[in-house]
């Protein structure tokens, strides 16, 4: 996969973004944009409100008869189940509801007033049952079971579910002998932490638009992470052939896990299928994105850790109680991946991690950027510190000396991989200017450093595949096919330049074929995991050198020269023997002819190619224990240095500084913007944001009640360091660090307060109010 | 239900159009005009995504109603550009790196380029303070306020 270091290479290089000129333009198409014209219908949803109850029954009568009204849709003709790992939902509610929000009816009319009106026409009469609101007591046997059928759903083989009860996967790990370490600790921290459910908060809101054909086939528009994974998942519930079903995905305005899998793209489709071939728009108000669609779900997480008195880590217990809500689209599987990831990136021998995925009456939980690992790390790393401080060891010397190394042996069994993380630590702690202690600006402040490691792996099926194609123009230049979306992280540039390099084009040549499309789009599994560099970035190179090897072929017998004496530079095919030399354009649609003259060879050029992991071994259920737990493992550091407002409890980040070993940056300023976003995402989640539930309804589905970081929060400046320690079967080393930059966050700012005033909390948000109130308990203020 | 004739200036172009009395500004742009660029984010006036100039002024066009527009001169993000001459500040934002999936970014122009027209060479903290209605989540807002900087330098 190595490309010649003598030719020019767009990889490596901070290629403009291929999107950026049509979004400054306004000509960029976003779900909402798509113009349909008058037939478009426009859909509301009736929803849940109880957290839990029985349907008893369902009058639509009144709400059909409301003129303007062409569709009234229940959970009655869809008895189908849908669901990514495991099959826990119907696309509406059919006997019972549970949660604020669950949908149990939708209308399709003229307008949107019309279908809102409607909506209070539909007669549901509900029996209250008791709600499940704590994951913790959602285990025990006292708990409400919100899933009777639980052992009867559909599910994946590495997902475990535990019939009659709240618990939709159970993830263990047994390493070593936890319960014998702990007599050889010189010191053990043992803590609970509390993350709060939060929101993603794109700036766009999903939308989803459906029509049926006059074949049956349906055809989904939307704002989509996931547009393969969305035509498998509806096709089966609908109990139709996925080649029946088509999804158009425009450029998606922000998703960070929450546009993927499905949400409420299925709710669109079942309503177009009753008004015969009329388009339906279902667009979420702001409202309705707090809570309908997924949540980042809470944890309730117990650490307990030790380690001998020279600082080596021996021992690790932890419990995680992750908190779905009412179905987990994903969170069966952050579960299992905060499980084999739970030592964090450590070596540590002896560790038991019980981590439950449970249901409550709570929204529902779904990806969101680091899949569970900014909710661990948040509480780890914080252990990490106050175990370094009980030994009197230097916070950074206690990650370095037990940090993961290539070859150290993981929590799952297996060894590390070659890592650049004691680089990304040690240049983090020297740009932060680490065991330097500078003055407050202010009397009533007071100024503290934090830091915090992290590593995640993508949490994926072990054969989530990706595939590609390349075609050439009349003019020489290339169209890349991918499936993989642009959700603003740049992989469609990447995607680019990666093709271009290959092929042996400049950067310039290369289009991508836009909007994605289940017909004509390759197929990718979904946008997630940070995956899409590594992966689909695999793909493409493959169909950009399957192109290559065609045009050369072509050219070698035209020319009856030897393969090997021929490269394709800068849209040229060259000869090093014969020194010929001949454009791609026109040979690449209409061939060359033969040596002898007599005929042609060659024709249109379209490369093709694909990349699937096949080297991902289970795990033992009873131990989590196997050779290779994951395809790969991302690692990095994050610092910050803050102050403290003792009169206030306001904590004003000054700067940041992150390093992330990243295997190669395709694009270095593209890296570099994802290590920026992601820390001020996590910077928000760590000062301001928790959607808060009471008794399972949600109080702040409001930006004035629910508030994320704007631009004057954000510090002056974040120094973004990129490492490159190449991943082996990642095109030119390169792995994923979209969600990576967001998982230390949390933890290094709770270090950073620590380190300024001395107080520590059970969770995040860390903000004013909290931070005033503990200090005032503290002492520290009066 | 009634509906009533408004004449306005839209990026340059006159037009006219019967509206209802509860239409917004910016379902007026987006639906009676076509001009998708505004976006809608949560048609409360909370996260700025549909930011337009009226009459020289950045408002949120979800909080306006059509019918208070009669008469007004409208710039929405489209008519920031002239032909294919982007506007200083289109460019500045973008090869800072202040694109990213590009929902906020009409909302941040059409701020940016307001405060630039009332106040050439603003500090840092004005730029701030002057895109504090403007949400992405996207950026950490450290390019865009480092794009606005150099399309003052333009």
């Amino acid at each position: 996969m190595v490309v010649s270091e003598t030719k020019p290479n767009p990889v490596g290089e901070s290629k403009p973004r291929l999107d950026a000129r049509e979004k400054v333009t306004g000509a960029a198409i976003f779900g909402d944009d798509i113009q349909f014209g008058n037939a478009l219908l426009h859909a509301r949803i009736l929803r849940s409100p109880h957290p839990h109850a029985r349907i008893i029954s369902i009058d639509t009568r009144q709400a059909e008869a409301l003129p303007g009204v062409k569709a009234v849709v229940t959970g009655k003709g869809f008895p189908g189940y849908i669901g990514l790992y495991l099959l826990d939902r119907h696309i509406f509610c059919r006997d019972r509801v549970r949660y604020v929000g669950d949908p149990v009816a939708g209308v399709a009319a003229i307008s949107e007033a019309i279908a809102e009106d409607a909506l209070e026409l539909i007669e549901v009469e509900y029996e209250i049952l008791k709600p499940v609101i704590d994951p913790e007591y959602g285990v025990s046997s006292e708990a409400t079971l919100i899933h009777p059928e639980l052992d009867q759903y559909q599910v994946a083989s590495f997902i475990l579910p535990q019939p009659n009860s709240n618990i939709s996967n159970y993830f263990k790990i047994r390493k070593g002998d936890v319960d014998s370490a702990w007599d050889n600790c010189a010191a053990i921290v043992e803590r609970k932490y509390r993350i709060p459910h939060i929101q993603h908060v794109p700036i766009e809101p999903h939308v989803a638009v459906a029509q049926v054909d006059a074949s049956g086939g349906i055809t989904l528009w939307g704002s989509s992470q996931s547009p393969f994974a969305q035509r498998n998942l509806i096709a089966q519930a609908l109990g139709i052939s996925q080649s029946d079903m088509r999804v158009i995905a425009p450029y998606v305005g922000g998703g960070f896990g929450s546009k993927a899998g499905v949400s409420m793209e299925s709710l669109a489709v079942a309503i177009a299928t009753k008004v015969k071939g009329r388009p339906v728009k279902l667009l979420l108000t702001r409202e309705e994105e707090f809570f309908t669609a997924f949540v980042r779900q809470g944890l309730i997480a117990y650490f307990k850790m030790g380690c001998d008195g020279d600082g080596n880590l021996l021992a690790m217990e932890n419990k995680f109680y992750w908190d779905s809500g009412a179905y987990t689209e994903y969170g069966v599987n952050i579960t299992r991946a905060s499980g084999y990831s739970s030592s964090g990136p450590y070596e540590v021998p002896n560790v038991k991690t019980d981590s439950y995925c449970v249901y409550t009456n709570h929204p529902v939980g779904g990806p969101m950027r680091g899949v569970g690992m900014p909710e661990m790390h948040a509480g780890l790393e914080q252990c990490i510190d106050e175990l370094a401080q009980q030994i009197g060891m230097d916070q950074v010397e206690f990650r370095r000396i037990n940090c993961v190394k290539e070859g150290s042996i993981l929590v799952t069994g297996g060894k590390m991989h070659p890592t650049g993380l004691l680089q990304c630590l040690e240049k983090t702690a020297e740009a932060i200017g680490w065991g330097h202690k500078a003055e407050a600006s202010a009397a009533n402040k007071r100024r503290g450093k934090g830091l915090a490691l992290m590593w995640k792996a993508p949490a994926m099926p072990p054969n989530a595949g990706s595939s590609a194609w390349v075609e050439l123009a009349e003019d020489g230049r290339v169209t890349v096919g991918v499936g993989g979306q642009d959700l603003g992280q740049g992989s469609f540039t990447v995607a680019a330049q990666m093709a271009a390099a290959a092929l042996g084009v400049p950067y310039e040549w290369v289009r991508v074929a836009t909007p994605l499309d289940t017909r004509y789009s390759p197929y990718e599994w979904q946008t997630v995991a940070s995956r899409l560099t590594w992966s689909m970035g695999n793909a493409v190179v493959n169909a950009a050198k399957d192109a290559r090897q065609q045009i050369l072929e072509m050219t070698a017998e035209a020319w009856d020269e030897d393969l090997e004496n021929l490269d394709i530079l800068n849209g040229m095919v060259v000869s090093y023997k014969s020194e010929r030399e001949i454009p791609l354009e026109n040979i690449v649609i209409y061939g060359l002819p033969k040596a002898d003259d007599q005929g042609w060879i060659g024709g249109p050029v379209i490369g093709r190619g694909k990349f699937m992991p096949d080297y991902v071994t289970g795990l033992d259920p009873e131990t989590g224990q196997g050779e290779r737990a994951v395809v790969h493992y991302t690692t990095g550091a994050q610092a910050v240095e803050l102050e403290v407002d003792l009169d206030t409890g306001q904590i004003e980040i000054l700067r940041g500084a992150a390093a992330f070993d990243v295997g190669k940056a395709i694009n270095p300023e593209l890296v570099r913007a994802q290590i920026e976003g992601g820390f001020v995402q996590g910077m928000s989640s760590a000062l301001f944001e928790s959607l808060n539930l009471k008794d399972g309804y949600v109080q702040n589905p409001s930006f004035v009640d629910y508030r994320i970081a704007t631009s004057s929060d954000v510090p002056g400046g974040i120094q973004s360091i990129i490492v490159e320690v190449p991943q082996d079967d990642g095109p030119w080393g390169a792995r994923g660090v979209g969600e990576h930059s967001m998982v230390p966050t949390i933890p290094a700012i709770a270090n950073a307060i620590y380190d300024a005033v001395g107080v520590r909390f059970d969770g995040p948000p860390f903000t004013a109010e909290k931070v005033y109130l503990t200090m005032l308990e503290a002492g520290i203020v009066k | 239900m009634g509906f009533h004739r408004i004449n306005l200036t839209v990026n340059g172009e006159m037009e006219q159009v019967d509206v209802t009395g509860y239409m917004t500004l910016l379902d007026m742009l987006r639906e009676k005009l076509v001009l998708t660029g505004t976006k809608n984010g949560c048609a409360a006036g909370e996260c700025g995504a549909c930011t337009v100039m009226m009459n020289g002024e950045p408002v949120n066009s979800c909080l306006v109603l059509a019918v208070e527009c009669d008469q007004a001169l409208i710039v929405t993000v489209e008519g920031l550009a002239r032909d294919t001459q982007l506007d200083p500040i289109q460019k500045a934002i973008m090869d800072a790196g202040g694109v990213q999936c590009g929902y906020c970014t009409p909302g941040v122009l059409i701020a940016s380029r307001a405060l630039l027209d009332r106040n050439p060479d603003p500090s840092e903290s004005e730029i701030r303070a002057a895109l504090v209605g403007n949400l992405c989540r996207c950026t950490g807002y450290i390019r865009i306020i480092e794009g606005v900087q150099e399309a003052a330098k333009m």
